[in-house]
């Protein structure tokens, strides 16, 4: 239910595309339990919980943790690309089916979760498991002295009031017709001013009373922390929230057990337990291993203490210390990135640098499939990255698809320009001469665009390294895994954990591709610098005319 | 051995602009004939027919006894030299590999050798020029090693447009002299493209006046002096001398 970043579209191109089934009958027998989640500290709390809980039973865990957001989650779900993920009955119910419930039946969490289960098995042959045991509803709250200042307990009263207070909501919110559209339907909510809040920010806005009002989840830890009140929905306006695991249709016979296993969570965590959970992760910066380890233990559902790798000893010392204690760590997920990157680019000028060339033959369409390829790059990442999973599933194959798309107009515009500006003169002698056009080609142009078309590698090059951060939101590792984990988790470590490697890698690739660049560069560009050296004062070298 | 050039009746349009109008004109081998005129005379155009830069819209240009059309474009411009105003050296090849490039084209055994002849002719050292790049030499230089590159495969015919156009008064006049030697040394066919009429004079045996597309005189130099066919030639001549009575003054 949070991070409801919507694309309508998306959503529909992903569930009416059929899934490609991929059923290896080998790998059955011993095959990984592909374990997800969304890009928010419950979910990822709650999916660890699955993994070690399932790893306690002694089946093996793929973890692909900070899934893009709900329409890549169901999406990879849907195709077989995951086995389970941790949802919410609201989400499933509005976001995924849009369906609308009388209000007799919206009201009875019991209701919703047999409608929202029912409808997946019959649309999407998906399972929900029975509800973990607690509800993690939006929570309208505002802080302790501006409730007894207003008289404010419910959102009746909030709206009796709104005219005197400025809200804070994050833009999903404000825009959903389950957010302040409907709130202002039911209740009549007409706020004084209502500012787009980033969700990292919002508690913060609030305690320093820039805004009077933010929506919340009813399990944030933070909400706690800042002794906040949650105000009650007394006209029973939000959908009831269930969380529990949505597993795939094939786990069940592919991996004997493991929804057994998983169903041991059922009913277990209840709301308090989850706020604590969530602040010792969110607000605390505990580890997620060692939280999801403990209340398992805690829970009588696994037997030893699981080993939190380190986390007590890393969290007190340093930055530098804590990237020391996860160098290996960091150095798999950048030979990872550096792959992405090499693999996506390489594709890239495959297919780029000969259609660059041949637009140069056929100058008349040349600008606007450039620009065609320019658009692409307008397309935001995210989105191309949730289209390419009814396509290729969840992982490494959609993140080099997109990245290598993201990558071709610079190397085409590159190659086309430099092919296209090489010294007339000298081509339209070699010309003259009796050259034919592949030696032109090969004699003339391509050695004096090297460098403008070598320029445009290396602009791809940066850029792609920034872009594979996104990868991450479909699983496919990289140094986006600890950015996109640190977002949700508040952990500014761990979010520099992956962008001070990224930026260095950035640095690095340039680097090595600007020596190239000379490397590719024409002698007489860079013998003009050596021969003055070398040479001395004997010959002398004409000006130029 | 010199090759005769020759256009019947050739017609050709740049979308509404008509550059040559029912040219005609035989080129005997082993002269040298220049055409002058102002920019958009159509003398470049004829030129370029020659070497089928330029496919005009009608009539019949030969090389040799041969229709150009019956010949591949690449094939014939291998056996015709070519020399423009911007030498279009390649920047990024040395002085002998430039030089050497119709020879190799041509696969000719020795091409190296032809190359190092040919910067001989023009009055390049090869051991001292032929592993400079085009950038390390003077404008002079540099035209001097375009015509060593059309000549190094000996050709029978020479096109040059503007190919002194572009140079200082006195690397001209040099070049212009090492040309008139190179070309009576070689007994080669040479058509070239001028706006200057003395230069025309200089150099060529029959001098061809152009105007809007068509041919207004030819002869050599005297007879156009002595006989002006039309006002434009005698305007044309006129100019010419009043600029070199400005020099005797």
């Amino acid at each position: 239910m949070r991070c409801r970043l919507r694309i309508r579209i998306l959503l529909i191109a992903t569930m009416t595309v059929p899934a490609i089934p991929i059923v290896l009958a080998a790998q059955r027998q011993n095959r990984p339990v592909v374990i997800a989640s969304k890009p928010f500290g419950e979910s990822y709390l709650l999916a660890e919980m699955f993994s070690q809980l399932l790893e306690s039973r002694g089946f093996r865990v793929d973890r692909k943790p900070g899934l893009g957001a709900t329409e890549i989650a169901f999406g990879a779900l849907r195709t077989d690309a995951i086995d389970a993920y941790p949802e919410y009955t609201g989400t499933g119910l509005i976001a995924i089916l849009h369906d609308t419930l009388p209000d007799s039946v919206a009201a009875d969490p019991r209701a919703v979760f047999a409608h929202v289960a029912r409808r997946f098995a019959n649309l999407y042959r998906v399972r929900w498991l029975p509800p973990l045991g607690f509800q993690n509803t939006y929570a309208i709250a505002v802080t302790r002295s501006t409730s007894s200042r207003y008289h404010l307990r419910t959102l009746s009263d909030l709206a009796r009031e709104s005219s005197h207070l400025t809200a804070g909501f994050t833009a999903d919110f404000i825009g959903r017709s389950d957010g302040l559209v409907g709130l202002s339907r039911v209740y009549g909510l007409r706020p004084r001013a209502v500012r787009p809040l980033a969700p990292a920010v919002k508690y913060q806005a609030l305690a320093s009373g820039a805004v009077d009002v933010i929506d919340g989840y009813s399990t944030d830890g933070l909400l706690a922390r800042y002794d906040l009140v949650t105000l009650i929905d007394d006209k029973h306006f939000f959908p009831p929230y269930e969380a529990a695991a949505l597993v795939s249709s094939r786990l069940d016979s592919q991996v004997p057990g493991a929804i057994a296993a998983l169903t041991l969570l059922s009913g277990r965590l209840d709301e308090k337990t989850m706020r604590q959970l969530n602040r010792r992760v969110e607000v605390d910066g505990e580890d997620v291993r060692r939280v999801a380890g403990d209340e398992l233990v805690a829970l009588g559902l696994t037997g030893a203490a699981h080993d939190a790798q380190a986390a007590p000893s890393a969290w007190k010392s340093g930055f530098v210390e804590y990237l020391w204690d996860r160098r290996a760590t960091i150095a798999a997920l950048t030979v990872r990135h550096l792959e992405l990157v090499a693999f996506a680019l390489f594709a890239a000028v495959i297919i780029a640098v000969p259609l660059g060339l041949g637009l140069e033959r056929t100058r008349r369409i040349a600008e606007p499939t450039i620009g065609a390829l320019g658009v692409l790059q307008t397309i935001p990442s995210i989105a191309l990255l949730a289209f390419m999973i009814p396509l290729l599933g969840v992982g490494v194959a959609p993140a080099l698809v997109a990245l290598g798309l993201y990558a071709l107009y610079p190397i085409a515009r590159g190659t086309y320009t430099g092919v296209r500006d090489a010294d007339p003169d000298a081509v339209a002698a070699a010309e003259a001469l009796g050259t034919t056009p592949t030696q032109r080609l090969l004699w003339v142009r391509l050695p004096l665009a090297a460098p403008v078309i070598m320029a445009g590698i290396r602009t791809a090059a940066v850029i792609t390294v920034g872009a594979a951060t996104l990868a991450a939101f479909i699983g496919a590792g990289g140094l986006g895994e600890p950015i996109v984990a640190g977002l949700a988790l508040a952990d500014t470590r761990m979010i520099l954990s992956g962008a001070l490697p990224a930026a260095a890698l950035a640095l690095a690739v340039d680097g090595i591709l600007a020596i190239v660049e000379l490397l590719v560069t024409p002698a007489h560009r860079r013998k003009r610098f050596w021969r003055r050296r070398t040479e001395g004062p004997d010959v002398t070298i004409a000006p130029a005319v | 051995m010199p090759i005769s050039l020759a256009a019947r009746n050739v017609l050709h349009r740049f979308g509404n602009v008509v550059a040559l109008d029912d040219v005609s004109i035989d080129i005997p081998a082993g002269r040298a004939t220049a055409l002058v005129g102002e920019s958009g005379s159509g003398k470049t155009t004829l030129l370029r027919c020659f070497n089928r830069l330029v496919e005009p819209d009608r009539g019949q240009v030969m090389v040799g006894d041969k229709d150009v059309r019956t010949q591949s474009p690449v094939s014939l411009r291998r056996g015709i030299g070519y020399v423009q105003q911007h030498g279009g050296l390649l920047p990024h090849w040395r002085v002998l590999r430039n030089v050497e490039l119709v020879p190799t084209l041509q696969h000719m055994p020795d091409s190296a050798d032809a190359a190092r002849r040919a910067l001989e002719l023009v009055g390049l050292s090869s051991s001292q020029f032929g592993s400079r790049f085009p950038h390390e030499l003077s404008g002079g230089q540099r035209q001097r090693v375009a015509l060593a590159r059309s000549i190094a495969a000996r050709p029978g015919v020479i096109l040059l447009d503007e190919p002194f156009g572009a140079l200082d008064a006195i690397s001209r006049a040099e070049l212009q002299e090492s040309f008139d030697n190179l070309r009576h040394d070689l007994a080669v066919t040479t058509l070239l493209v001028t706006h200057d009429l003395a230069e025309a004079g200089r150099l060529a045996e029959e001098v061809v006046v152009m105007r809007k597309g068509r041919i207004e005189q030819r002869g050599s130099m005297r007879d156009l002096i002595r006989a002006p066919a039309t006002d434009y030639v005698a305007r044309l001549i006129d100019r010419a001398r009043a600029g070199l009575e400005a020099l005797r003054a």
